[in-house]
């Protein structure tokens, strides 16, 4: 009887069915390590050492803590965008306007400094700057419902189209001396950069706010799937709102950091950051598609990145080779995780079949 | 049918809205600067604006379809570069073929964004945004950072927009002889409205049996050889082959399709709108310095006519749905 419906099932179906229905050995050590080993955070740290070790070779400067912890300043602004971008990207939409966030941010703290403002009113301008545009951001995604795409690319020009109108050419060079101190200064007496500290903090919070909390877990959800989240009580377009009010937010601190840290404003700043800051979160592990990643993995992505390209620098490749580097990661990151997996089936259904040759030996 | 429906049924027309507009507009503009009506003034604006239809169309496929284009501008670049280069070094050649080799490599790039997006099944945004990078960074490999100038070019070269036929510009019959191309396709073609099919319903049209990745790879390859196309263009017209040529172009092809009627959301809007829609972003950009206004504002003015024809074009959608689910409750 058995026999008969195997046979039955093999007309119909093919062998191909009957065998993915096979359990097979998935415990074995070979089978494990294999596992491990596609694990998307553990490619990345091997990918990290890999760095680390290539250069270190290569440079006798790069192995060097000073310069470790001083190369993290000309990525922690991209850094402190990854995060909210993580909420955006795991819900299953994208902000390109992030870069030009940060342009109308700086461009009101300069003006705001032209006029004499301090230290501390700058970081509240910036601050709140970059929050009304992340506002204006979610009203036009969530509120109206137009795709995210297309209001982000509109306000990709409208944001830096502000600074340009009234900067033209010109360029605010004038800050306080203390406002310095966010995007050049180090903790007390020691190494570690200020910003590099803050933005771990930051990340601290994010990490638990995605991973801890019910508003973390209804980004996974709307991620996986909006409708049903919709249809079991989540606030899609509520969340989806907070979402890009967030990225305002961090954009605003991340152009106090990066104004900070230049010391001026030019309607050029910042200048493809967007495309940056979205390749570390799908570098990073996070899904397009939404609902898969986590932030450890992102973590990964921005050190990764950062001294990849510190090294890239120490070897004298020119920015324009960085910029090809990154656009290459960025589609391998989308790439290879959907190639890995069907190599995988691949693997499982060929296990599988020889399991079902052996039983009929 | 009478003529009062008739009438409301042109006025519903997107097409018929925008000739309006630009009329409104042109009249607007000549009380400031009255030459600006001016038949070579025209002839000049839409020889301008030339580029930006062609381009805009083949955006407009990709976006019919659901997908987005952001490397075209930089695949204007690198087309431009590459040929300004191969003229450069082979004087000898005719223009005709670096026009061909230009057009080649532009549909090559259109195919390598298509193959990602279609075999790779990388998300469209996610494929472009990339590529933008990856070839405005080559072109600046390519070039070693120099600029083609016009002196290093033939005047075979620069004869390719420039000649003119019947009294029109060579660069304009191109746009007219894309444009038409391209409408039938789109219009009269399988391939055509199976483009219209995807962007409207993805599983309805698989389930017909319409091949989603055969269309994904055909529309950005369309897109590609458009801008390969435009890059030869663009370069022989202004006489020099800069690296950063047509940066932030994709922008004013997006506006042009999204002021044309053209659904960001896919499957629907039409070519004639579409040109209109470019013709539109064309006397804009040409009339800001004419009425004195600073060009810087460029920037500005674009992304807010941007934002506004997209919200005009969601509420109006969302209030048709709207429409359309009270008749069938009704």
């Amino acid at each position: 009887m058995k026999r008969q419906e195997d046979t039955f099932n093999r007309d119909v179906a093919g062998p191909d069915l009957v065998a993915s229905t096979r359990l097979v050995n998935e415990n074995s050590l070979k089978e494990r390590l294999i596992l491990i080993f596609t694990k998307w955070e553990v490619l990345l740290g091997v990918l990290l050492l890999l760095v680390f070790v290539f250069f270190s070779n290569i440079s006798p400067y790069f192995l060097d803590t000073f310069n470790l912890l001083n190369t993290t300043f000309t990525f922690t602004e991209k850094a402190v965008m990854a995060l909210p971008m993580i909420f955006i990207i795991m819900s299953g939409d994208i902000d390109i306007s992030v870069a030009s966030i940060i342009a109308l941010s700086s461009f009101s703290m300069g003006y705001a400094s032209s006029m004499g403002a301090g230290t501390w009113e700058l970081v509240a301008i910036g601050v709140a700057v970059g929050l009304a545009a992340g506002i204006f951001n979610g009203f036009f995604i969530a509120k109206v419902g137009m795709p995210a795409i297309a209001v982000t690319l509109a306000t990709q020009s409208l944001f830096r189209g502000i600074s340009q109108a009234v900067l033209e050419d010109q360029a605010y060079t004038k800050y306080p001396q203390s406002f310095a101190y966010f995007g050049q200064g180090y903790v007390g007496e020691s190494l570690v950069p200020f910003s590099l500290v803050f933005f771990l903090v930051l990340a601290a919070i994010m990490g638990f706010v995605l991973h801890k909390t019910k508003y973390g877990r209804k980004v996974y959800a709307i991620g996986n799937a909006k409708e049903a989240a919709r249809f079991c009580g989540v606030h899609v377009n509520r969340i989806r709102f907070i979402n890009f009010a967030l990225m305002g937010l961090f954009s605003g601190i991340a152009a106090v950091l990066l104004t900070s840290r230049i010391g001026s404003t030019r309607p050029n700043i910042a200048l493809g950051y967007d495309m940056e800051v979205i390749t570390l979160v799908v570098l990073g592990g996070v899904s397009i598609t939404g609902g898969k990643g986590n932030l450890f993995g992102v973590l990964m992505a921005i050190f990764l990145l950062g001294y990849l390209k510190f090294g890239m620098g120490l070897i004298n490749l020119s920015a324009k080779v960085m910029v090809i580097t990154t656009g290459v990661l960025l589609i391998v990151a989308v790439l290879l995780p959907a190639f890995l997996d069907s190599v995988k089936a691949w693997r499982k259904l060929r296990l599988q079949k020889q399991g079902s040759s052996m039983e009929s030996v | 049918m009478n003529s009062r429906i008739l009438i409301r049924k042109i006025g519903q027309r997107r097409e018929a809205s925008l000739v309006l507009l630009i009329i409104v507009l042109l009249a607007l503009v000549s009380i400031r600067a009255p030459g600006f009506l001016a038949p070579a003034n025209i002839q000049r604006i839409v020889n301008d604006t030339s580029i930006l239809v062609m381009v805009s169309i083949g955006q407009f496929f990709v976006i019919l379809a659901g997908g987005i284009d952001l490397s075209v501008g930089s695949i204007i670049g690198f087309s431009g570069m590459a040929a300004s280069l191969i003229n450069e070094a082979n004087p000898g050649l005719p223009a005709g073929v670096v026009l061909i080799l230009g057009v080649l490599i532009g549909a090559g790039f259109g195919m390598v964004n298509g193959s990602l997006v279609a075999f790779g099944k990388v998300p469209p945004i996610i494929t472009t945004l990339g590529t933008m990078s990856v070839y405005r960074g080559l072109t600046f490999v390519m070039s070693k950072g120099e600029w083609v100038t016009a002196h290093e070019m033939t005047d075979s070269y620069m004869l390719l927009p420039h000649g003119n036929f019947l009294g029109i510009s060579n660069l304009i019959w191109w746009g007219i002889v894309v444009s038409a191309l391209l409408y039938y396709v789109s219009r009269f073609t399988r391939s055509g409205r199976e483009v219209y099919a995807i962007g409207g319903n993805k599983t309805a049209a698989k389930f017909v049996g319409v091949s989603e990745k055969k269309i994904q790879f055909m529309i950005f390859a369309i897109s590609g050889t458009i801008s390969g196309l435009a890059g030869v263009m663009w370069t022989a017209r202004y006489a020099a082959a800069v690296n950063e040529t047509a940066t932030g172009f994709e922008l004013q092809t997006v506006a042009a399709c999204v002021i044309g009627g053209v659904s960001i959301a896919g499957g629907s809007g039409a070519v004639p709108g579409v040109i209109l829609g470019a013709l539109f972003m064309g006397i804009i950009n040409n009339a800001l310095p004419v009425i004195n206004l600073s060009p810087f504002l460029q920037l500005f003015i674009q992304g807010a006519i941007v934002l506004l024809a997209m919200l005009i074009n969601t509420l109006s959608e969302q209030r048709r749905d709207k429409k359309a689910l009270q008749e069938r409750l009704a």
